[in-house]
């Protein structure tokens, strides 16, 4: 009737009402991050403030290559990417394989316990361990009182140890939440896989890596991925935690590029230039994982 | 008999699981305890070492209250988190279905356009929609808070996988008893999906109320502040008095922590949601 006047079948109509429903949805995306992001790239190419941005190419670029701070910046941001990460997820699957055994007692708050430093937001367990972690925290008390250490050691002062202690932290703050979705993995592989394991004669750390990790490598990528993605994005703590400190020996990329923008000298080219290199590591780091992920298959 | 000294064997041999289970619950939990305790302890106290609750809870809290407008950032807070929830439930879910459900070529070469937008950097958008916010005269406000917020990839693929689940048959049957598009989503999907949204909301909530770079950028009034900055605001002095911090502290985290234990279930089928 009504849909043969506008000569279209039932079908194509219903495809038509399909694309009113994702257009919400799609138009943000492309407002939000797509479109800022051609935007980044445009100011990364100009200088100046305010109104009176000009085209300059890539000076901005050659910019960075002499900023002393920014490499830094990158210095310690694949730092903690190199040593937390991986100590992270081998934990998180530690912890889900021996949550997942059907034997284990008190599973449910074990698994609570560790899944519960999600519940705090970033910024409060930055700010938890800044505490910690003080010159007067309780950290350093305890230590001195066991005569382990003789004074209140500055852990926040040195370079070396700020920075552990801002993965100490991440450490804490993620493992939980990696291991449950590895849990959620752990339970999609039949439980009679482990004993038919058991009965050819394979131990623990044999099944370990027999049967867990191949099974759960997509979601071993996929949490890599997020990981190497969160930690190139670190800001809460480095600015809660050690506030970028000691001169610098512990800020993140994104905290820098936050300073340039909106504490020192307003700079929104160079800044978005900066940026715009965040963004490309982490397009390369996802995309290699991939990769590496699509040929062992 | 034998099944008895099975089951003590097998409870034997995990011993050091156990162990090791318990060290690390201790360690999970013990940063939490120790900010609860500190909060009711005088600022000394807590340089001292004390880990056990004392009186001083009050106190402190009187102290924060003077010092900084808490009730108004919690109720910003609140304000935001379910505003972003609310919006992003709907926006999100209704994209979802509509890339199931009606799929086609075309739509899904722009699912996975969209998909494309999870390796964006929120700092690297930052500048841009600051200029943007700040020119449609937006800062400071609840608006500008939840624009880059409401329509994520992540969300749109949970919904779209949970979609995949919802039976064709209801469709076509709501189809001939008369009911338009809209009214089938709203009608059938909506109320069988509840868990689906359970789970997406309680994420949604959590992220909302822990964003930290994109408010601290826009909201530039103290009036518009929220948790997380006002509690960052107070590491901004040399002299820190912890068990007032530790006050601003637990009051960032209570909602959250409320979440987590009331639906600590939805919350895991949240994270882990889009990758089924």
């Amino acid at each position: 009737m009504n849909t043969k006047k506008k000569g279209m079948t039932l079908i194509e109509k219903q495809r038509m009402s399909g694309w009113f429903f994702l257009a919400p949805a799609s138009i943000m995306i492309a407002v939000m991050s797509f479109y800022p992001m051609i935007r980044a790239f445009i100011l990364s190419l100009q200088t100046g403030t305010g109104v009176n941005m000009k085209f300059t190419g890539f000076s901005n670029y050659q910019r960075i290559l002499a900023d002393k701070v920014f490499i830094q910046s990158i210095g310690n941001t694949f730092f903690y990417l190199i040593i937390q990460v991986p100590i992270m997820l081998v934990l998180a699957i530690l912890l889900a394989q021996l949550l997942n055994n059907q034997h284990l007692r008190f599973k449910g708050l074990f698994r609570t316990c560790v899944f519960l430093p999600c519940a705090t937001s970033l910024v409060s367990y930055a700010i938890i361990f800044r505490s910690l972690f003080a010159q007067d925290g309780l950290v350093n008390s305890v230590l001195v009182n066991l005569h382990i250490l003789p004074q209140a050691y500055n852990f926040l002062g040195n370079a070396l140890s700020a920075r552990i202690v801002i993965i100490i932290a991440l450490i804490w703050r993620w493992t939980g939440y990696n291991m449950v979705f590895y849990l959620s993995g752990l339970q999609n592989i039949e439980y009679s896989v482990y004993e038919a394991a058991k009965i050819d004669g394979a131990n623990g750390w044999k099944t370990f890596w027999g049967i867990t990790v191949p099974l759960l490598r997509p979601t071993i990528i996929m949490t890599f991925i997020m990981s190497i993605n969160g930690t190139l994005q670190l800001f809460d703590e480095s600015v809660n935690l050690t506030k970028g400190g000691p001169a610098n020996a512990s800020i993140t990329m994104s905290h820098y590029i936050y300073n340039t923008c909106f504490v020192n000298v307003p700079n929104f080219g160079y800044a978005s230039a900066m940026s715009f290199i965040v963004f490309i590591m982490v397009a390369i780091l996802a995309f290699i994982n991939l990769k590496v992920g699509d040929t062992r298959d | 008999m034998t099944e008895k000294k099975n089951v003590s064997m097998i409870q034997r041999r995990l011993i050091p699981t156990y162990i090791f289970l318990v060290i690390v619950s201790i360690i999970s939990v013990f940063p939490l305890y120790w900010m609860i305790s500190a909060a009711t302890n005088t600022s000394t106290d807590v340089s001292r070492g004390k880990i056990v609750p004392g009186g001083y809870f009050m106190q402190n809290f009187k102290n924060l209250v003077s010092q900084q407008p808490l009730w108004k950032a919690m109720g910003n807070s609140f304000f935001y988190a379910i505003l972003t929830t609310v919006v992003c439930l709907l926006v999100c879910s209704i994209a979802g279905y509509g890339f199931e459900i009606y799929h086609d070529k075309w739509k899904d070469k722009l699912f996975s356009t969209l998909l494309l937008a999870m390796m964006v950097p929120q700092v690297a958008t930052m500048i841009p929609l600051f200029q943007m916010v700040s020119k449609a005269k937006l800062l400071n406000t609840s608006v500008g808070f939840i624009l880059p917020m409401v329509s994520t990839p992540f969300m749109i693929m949970m919904f779209r996988q949970n979609a995949r689940a919802f039976p064709i048959d209801i469709i076509e049957a709501a189809r001939i008893d008369g009911l338009n598009e809209v009214q089938i989503f709203f009608q059938m999907f909506f109320p069988t999906m509840r868990s689906t949204y359970a789970a997406a909301a309680v994420i949604t909530f959590m992220n909302a109320w822990n964003a930290y770079l994109w408010p601290k950028v826009i909201m530039t009034d103290n009036k518009s502040l929220t948790m997380p900055m006002l509690i960052a605001n107070l590491i901004t002095g040399y002299v820190t008095d912890y068990g007032m911090l530790m006050c601003g502290v637990l009051f960032c985290s209570i909602p959250t922590m409320v979440v987590f234990f009331v639906l600590q279930k939805q919350f895991a089928e949240g994270i882990t949601g889009a990758v089924k």
